[in-house]
Formats: C-alpha cells, structure tokens, sequence
C-alpha cells in the first residue's frame, strides 16, 4: 500500500514541476537573452552582455511608455485604494439585502473580459464628457483595481476582532478617530499587499488600456508594436526588469496581503 | 443611584430580546447580570455602555439622561469578553488609551498607567503586544485599560469565561479586591452561577430579558422567587401539587405547610436540605433508584410514586445505614422549601 501511495505523490510531484516549467521556462528564456551580446536569439549564446540594458536607455518611447505605465498604474493603484477600502468598510460594517449578491456583483470587472470593459467604456466616457486620454486609462484601470482592494481589505475586516472598534469607542474615541488610530493600522498590511497586487495587475493591462488611450502608449503597448517590427533584444531586457518589478511586488503582497482565498 | 435602567424594552427587528425592564444599580455596589445565554444580559450590558440603544426607556448615569449619549461621551468603561485589546499597539500604549483620549500626557499619563498596571500586577510588561501575552495577563491589561480611566461604572461582559478553572477562581478574588480599593460600581454579566454567588453584593438573575429575582446571594439561594431561579442557582428539586388549608396534596402523599398560598403550586426545596431515612413513615414516600458518589458526598436519585424525580444529598457514612433498602421517605424543614404559584 505504501508504495503505491509513495508512486502517486511522484507522479503528482512530477507533473506540478513540469507544469512550472512550462510556465516559467520560457521567462526564464527571455531573462537569458536579455544578456545575449548577438541580436539573433539563439543558442548557444556568443558570451554575455548587458549591451541591451544600454540600448533600453536610449530608446525615449520605451522609456517614455514605462514612466506612462507607472504614473497610470500609480494613479489607478491610489483611487482604488481609497474607493475600495471605503467600499470594505462599509460592506463590512453593514448589512444589507443582497449583501451576498452584492459579494459577487463588485467582482464582475474582473471576470469580465478586458476587451468588453474597454468597448463599453470607449461607447460610453464620451458622453459621460471624459476624453479618451490617460484620465480615461486611469479611470478605466481603478475600475477593476477597486475590487482587488476591496476583496482583500474586505476579507482583512472579516477576520479583525469585531470588539476592536467598540474598544476603541468605549475609550473615548470617535468614529473617524477610531478609523484612524485602530482601524487603519490593522488593515495596514492588506492594504500595501493590495496595492502591490493592484499596481502589477495596472502595469501589464492590454485590453482596456488599448481602447482608452490617446497618443501615448503603455508599455505592454509599446512592446507589442515593436514585436511587430520583429523581436528585438531590448525587449528581452525591458521584460526582465518588468519581471523583476512584478516579482518583487508580488512577493510583496504575498508577505502582507490577504492568505485567505481571495479572488487572484 | 450609579445606573438607572428605566422601562428598558430592546428590539432587533421583530425580535424583542428584553420586553421591559427596571434596574436601580446603587453606588459602589458590585452587581451581577446572571442569566443562561441568550437571556438578554449581554444586551443590557451593551446598552449601559452605549453600544446599543433601548428601542424604549431611559438610561441614567448618576441622575443624568444618557439614553442618546454615544459610547465615547459616557464615563463608563467596559471589560471585553475576548479582551479587545489593540494588538498593534504595546500594553503600555493600549493602557494609555483611554487617557490619551482625554488629552492626559507626559509625566501624568507614565504615572497613571504605571499605577494601572501595578494594580493588576503587570508592572513588567509594559513593553509587549499582547499576543505576547498568556490569556490570564490579557485578562489583566483589559482591567487595567479599563480602570485607569477612573470610570463611574465598571462593565464587564463575561470577563473570566476565557481562562480556566484555577486562574477563574484567582481572578474572581483579585476582580473582588479590586472593587473594594476602587470603590467603583462593577456591573457584571455571566452564566456562572457559582462565580455570580462568590463575587457579587447583589445579582440579577434574567431569563427570557425579563429579571426573575433581584437579591443578594444568601437570599437567592435561601429564598427563590421561581422556579427558574432555583433551578438556575444551585441543584433544585421540584413538587407540582395543591394547597389546601395548609396542607399540600401531592401525587400520592401531603405535606403540612406554612403558606399563605392556595391552590395549583409548586414545592421548591435543595437536595442538601432534605432527610432522607427508611425507618419512620413519615414525608413523602419515594423510591430509591440510583446513588452516585461524589467525593464529598453521595447523592440519592429517587422518585416519588407520581414519577417525579428528586435528588438529595447525604454525607458517605450515612451511605452505610442507608443498606440496599429501596423505599424511603423524605422530609426536610419547613423553612428550608418555597412554595411558588403556579
């Protein structure tokens, strides 16, 4: 019986590495030709060179389309901080009918396809009298960044000791006063782990950003049209410092963010 | 007058979890809400601290309308059931609290939390968080969090229910000795019968939202006023039957009794407060049907012809010339059973 049982945690074993690899072995590829000297991607590679990083910092539009894709991701990370954690309290703190429906309905932006969310939004920010334009990126990201944070921030409230609040009441604190000096600091690490979670997810968003963006480029954008030139070298490099960033994040939010299941 | 609950009634919704209710909580007095869950006291509890607001009647504090006062405006404090206690914050600062609120700082505040903490013999831990901290020493820092504020009332909300047996009885003597050097009035709520009698100057026993019986401990154990009070307080037999010109018509015997009360009634009286012997004739007859051994005594379960149950207890050598007989008779004195209308 052992034996058999020693099989199948092999079997499984194997299997969970192979589907690893097949997911991060072609990253791992990328990160490897990123210090390739030669411009063909090919193996074996003639040495090793940081030759492509330099290239990177001469090409303005890419440079440009990361310092976009960082302020989007920024502005968008911060308004769905303060909508979604405003949104958290206030379905943690009441009740309501359809609460429970309400639960799934504020997840919607996300499990809809990106490329419905940004047709809609092309359709409807017009009249609305909002410009297709980097505000229009923003606002079109927060949309599904709201639910991120207000999942995790959400789930966060749900496990804090409920008494805390009134603790903090029964000792003379008002309401804003509690928020600030009891609340917040309780949910301080979801909300840096859903931020983290937030700003990645912002940073690499095709769809939406596509629909609702002027002149400029993101930088998911901007690869993708330069990939249409053909594969350069710079993109190996850009997308390594891009993993980099997104790695460290998710570690990030890994470390503070929520552990219970949540949606991502 | 510490509290005054006026014409209380509390509804969630549809749910009317107190009908009515009047409560005079005197001064410096250490009061307890003892009722089985469910019964309201939590409830009665949270609306003196504010955390809940009476669907009807007034809440005074010292003569003073706090009805609508929101909790951080009342002079009262409150003791968590799971101690509430910041963790983000060390035990100093979680002591602090409360003054801070008031805006007490510096030299003033360090002394005073200092004071707090030393009345609760935590002087040496000011620096930890309190998941540091045992169970026993969260208990303390509540107190202290609580008292260092001085309030007019002290609410605690089933306080010892966390800890076990041997720290309960220590806290229950320390929670004591600290209402007598405070001076403050404790209002406290548990579903501990034995702790609500070791520790309070006055209980309110409440079942269904309603106050069955306020009185001291002595009283409420010699002197039930239902039958849910003597059966919640201590072991309690009970005898269904009919008064008539003093004398008490079971099922199957009568008992002379001493009552003013006539008709359909209730014989309340302690398994402890009844002779049990198999020699004489006299009492009411039952049938022995099972005896159990509990240390310090061994308790008799009988049955009276009618079937009603009734336990008593008599000391282990008593045992011994009780023999194997099954039949015996009951009697116990006047004084020591209640009779209750039914």
């Amino acid at each position: 019986m052992k034996k058999r049982f020693d099989f199948l945690n092999l079997g499984i074993a194997t299997s969970a590495a192979l589907v690893m690899a097949f997911i991060y072995f072609p990253m791992l590829i990328v990160v490897l030709y990123s210090f390739n000297p030669e411009t063909v991607n090919a193996f074996p590679m003639k040495g090793f060179s940081l030759k492509w990083y330099g290239k990177l910092f001469e090409n303005t539009s890419l440079l440009s389309s990361l310092k976009i894709s960082v302020l989007i991701g920024l502005g968008g990370t911060f308004v769905a901080l303060v909508i979604g954690t405003m949104g958290a309290i206030a379905m943690h703190k009441y009740q309501f009918r359809l609460k429970r429906i309400f639960e799934r309905v504020v997840l919607l932006p996300i499990t809809l396809p990106g490329i419905l969310t940004g047709v809609a939004m092309l359709s409807f920010f017009p009249l609305m009298g909002i410009k297709i334009s980097l505000t229009a990126v923003i606002i079109g990201h927060t949309t599904f960044l709201i639910c991120i944070v207000l999942t995790q921030i959400y789930a966060r409230l749900k496990r804090l000791d409920p008494f805390l609040e009134e603790a903090a009441a029964d000792l003379g604190s008002p309401p804003l006063q509690t928020f600030w000096k009891v609340t917040l600091p309780n949910i301080r690490t979801a909300l840096i782990g859903s931020a983290m979670l937030a700003f990645t997810l912002s940073l690499d968003e095709i769809p939406v950003t596509f629909f609702l963006i002027a002149r400029e480029n993101t930088l998911p954008i901007e690869i993708y049209t330069m990939l249409r030139r053909g594969i350069t070298p710079e993109v190996n490099a850009i997308s390594t410092i891009i993993f980099v960033i997104s790695l460290t994040a998710l570690a990030i939010s890994i470390k503070f963010g929520e552990r219970e299941p949540s949606i991502v | 007058m510490s509290v005054q609950l006026e014409h209380i009634k509390k509804a969630f919704g549809r749910q009317v979890v107190i009908p009515h209710l009047d409560l005079d909580i005197k001064n410096g007095e250490f009061i307890t809400l003892l009722g089985p869950s469910g019964c309201g006291k939590t409830t009665l509890l949270r609306i003196i601290a504010g955390f809940e607001s009476p669907t009807e009647g007034v809440v005074r504090l010292e003569g003073q309308d706090i009805t609508h006062l929101p909790p951080y405006k009342r002079n009262v404090n409150t003791v968590f059931q799971n101690y509430a206690l910041f963790p983000h914050l060390n035990v100093y600062d979680n002591v602090g609290y409360g003054l801070r609120q008031k805006g007490v700082s510096g030299q003033k505040l360090t002394e005073e939390v200092k004071n707090a903490l030393e009345m609760v013999q935590m002087s040496d831990y000011m620096a930890r968080k309190p998941k540091e901290l045992s169970g026993g020493q969260q208990q303390r820092i509540a107190l202290a969090r609580a008292i260092v504020n001085k309030p007019k009332v002290l609410l605690l909300d089933e306080p010892l229910a966390a800890l076990d047996l041997k720290l309960r009885k220590q806290m229950q003597f320390e929670l004591k000795q600290l209402h007598r050097e405070l001076g403050i009035t404790f209002v406290f709520v548990t579903h501990d019968q034995e702790e609500a009698l070791t520790m309070s100057d006055r209980i309110a026993v409440m079942n269904k939202g309603v106050i069955e019986q306020l009185a001291n401990p002595q009283e409420l154990y010699d002197r039930p006023a239902t039958k849910f009070v003597a059966d919640f307080i201590g072991e309690n037999n009970t005898l269904t039957g009919e008064i008539k010109n003093g004398v008490f018509y079971g099922n199957g015997y009568q008992i002379k009794v001493n009552s003013p009360i006539e008709g359909q009634s209730m014989l309340l009286v302690r398994p402890e407060h009844i002779y049990l012997n198999s020699i004489t004739t006299e009492g009411v007859p039952v049938r022995i049907q099972a005896k159990t051994f509990l240390g310090h005594q061994w308790k008799i379960h009988c049955r009276t012809d009618g079937g009603e149950p009734v336990d008593v207890t008599i000391k282990p050598d008593e045992i011994e010339k009780l023999g194997s007989v099954e039949r015996a008779f009951l009697t116990w004195h006047e004084s020591k059973s209640n009779i209750i209308k039914v």
